[in-house]
């Protein structure tokens, strides 16, 4: 019954395919990503070395993938945080209303009028930086009020709609309505915002990484990866083009599903 | 029909609140002094226009909305209510078989193997093939999908229901199924229903007893057959007017 929709294929296919060669890279690489000399220096791409060496003559292939698992499980654990914590925000302002919604709901609005890397890097400031879980802490706190408020949209229209009536004079709990009733009703809103959410994350922790303030050696992630490669940019260029290259077919592919599925929402409403 | 009774409201009154900080607070009242009983095993007709308040005295009996003045007691536990709009009172996010067997994990008295057995036996009283069970409320068609709300609110086995307008969304033929079907239902189960809708060629044919409701308070209340063939005030022989 349900038609064919192209966007959420495409892009499950792409993030598929980055996912599982971040998976593989998480056992095997085809060099150490962090030995030197394992080629020529400044070797440009070919069979041995797929995206070429570096000033090091370390295997950038090896260090892409690598570096693309450490800003994966950054994002995931961020989006983790952020998903949790927001829907659950929302849902309690969103069902009960009042004044603690109120209260929320206003302190949301401040928080969203800060950048949210600025915010991040208050937080990165005060946790310390240089240490992938205060990334991940800083960025995932970052990213709850967005959730709340696209959450909490979702349970106040469903807070009384008749199914969620009926389930009361039944005498369900108030636990049992949020999660059991009314939650899988808001994933066509909470699904995209997922998605939307997870290539904030990849893009924040680049940037971040990319500033120096994020993820420091010995860990590697994509954005500090490109800080590195740009300057050497001229010699290797193949780095940069690279690294940017696992980043932007992340994000894109994460956002054809998020795409597809707001469009698979639309057309069930 | 006994004297016994199922429900009885007493002297409700209801409104609420309009305006706050910066207009003038306004006190709106919809209803007004309503009293009746609801009787063992009969089903008692609500009629009146739209807007006259019979929504909110539903939702005032079950609780939802508490009355300003006046009580509501109930002889019966848990009761439930049937809607009007059958597209929004079934969960589309489960199947069938979830939705039906979800009272039941909320009472939270019966294993699963009891629970099935259950849901199979509600399934055939509202005459509903097994195949539905594995279905979305999407899939259904808008009898069907009353048939189901029926077979929820009945699950627990509650004696009192409330319907609310359960017909007037659906075509005249498959109302008139339903409408066997409630009444099959009540001499099967044992039930007594408020049975609220505009329509009263509806209540003529399902009814026991008529309550005539207008801007909030009951103007007349008697026997199908009193009401029909003798009503008293002028504002029910107005609306028997209107249907003829």
């Amino acid at each position: 019954m349900r038609q064919r929709n192209g966007y959420l294929t495409a892009g499950l296919i792409l993030t598929a395919f980055l996912a599982a060669l971040i998976i593989l890279g998480y056992f095997w690489t085809p060099y150490d990503p962090s030995a030197m000399a394992v080629g020529p220096k400044f070797d440009a791409p070919s069979l041995a070395h797929l995206m070429g060496t570096d000033n090091f003559g370390r295997d950038i292939f090896s260090r892409v993938l690598k570096g693309a698992g450490t800003t994966f499980a950054i994002a995931i654990a961020t989006v983790a945080i952020g998903a949790v914590c927001g829907t659950a925000v929302g849902a309690l302002t969103g069902y009960f209303g009042g004044v603690v919604d109120e209260a929320l709901m206003r302190f949301n609005d401040a928080l969203t009028a800060f950048p949210s890397i600025l915010l991040a890097l208050v937080i990165i400031s005060i946790l310390g930086p240089g240490k992938k879980y205060n990334v991940i802490l800083a960025l995932g706190l970052v990213f709850i009020p967005s959730f709340a408020r696209v959450t909490r949209t979702a349970f106040a229209s469903l807070r009384d709609v008749n199914y969620v009536k009926s389930a009361r004079l039944m005498g369900a709990s108030r636990g049992r309505i949020l999660v059991v009733h009314i939650l899988p009703n808001t994933m066509s809103v909470l699904l995209p915002a997922i998605t939307i959410g997870f290539n904030n994350a990849v893009l924040a922790e680049a940037s971040m990484s990319y500033l120096g303030i994020g993820v420091t050696p010995p860990d590697a992630s994509l954005g500090y990866m490109l800080s590195e490669a740009q300057s050497m940019l001229t010699m290797a260029p193949w780095y940069a083009i690279s690294t940017g290259l696992v980043i932007i077919l992340l994000v894109f592919g994460v956002g054809l599903i998020g795409e597809g599925l707001q469009r698979r929402g639309r057309e069930v409403a | 029909m006994s004297e016994e009774l199922v429900l009885s409201v007493q002297h409700v009154t209801s409104g609420y609140q309009e305006g706050g900080v910066l207009r003038k607070k306004a006190y709106h009242e919809v209803l007004h002094d309503v009293s009746f009983d609801v009787r063992h095993g009969e089903i008692l007709g609500l009629v009146g226009e739209s807007g006259t308040g019979k929504s909110t005295l539903a939702r005032t009996i079950l609780g939802m909305v508490k009355p300003d003045k006046g009580q509501v007691v109930h002889y019966t536990k848990r009761p439930q209510m049937i809607f009007q709009d059958p597209y929004s009172s079934l969960n589309p996010a489960y199947s069938v078989e979830w939705i039906l067997e979800e009272p039941l994990r909320i009472y939270g008295k019966y294993d699963a193997a009891e629970r099935k057995r259950r849901v199979r036996d509600m399934l055939e009283l509202v005459e509903l093939p097994t195949e539905c069970l594995k279905a979305r409320p999407a899939e259904l068609s808008g009898g069907q999908r009353q048939r189901v709300s029926i077979a929820t609110a009945l699950i627990q086995r509650p004696k009192f229901l409330i319907a609310d307008e359960p017909v007037s969304a659906l075509d005249v033929t498959i109302q008139a199924q339903i409408l066997k079907l409630l009444r099959q239902l009540r001499d099967e189960l044992d039930l007594s229903y408020l049975f609220i809708s505009h329509d009263l060629n509806v209540v003529y044919q399902l009814c026991d007893r008529v309550l005539v409701m207008k801007s909030g308070r009951i103007v007349e209340q008697g026997t199908v057959d009193e009401i029909f063939d003798h009503p008293k005030e002028a504002y029910t022989k107005q609306l028997l007017a209107a249907a003829e």
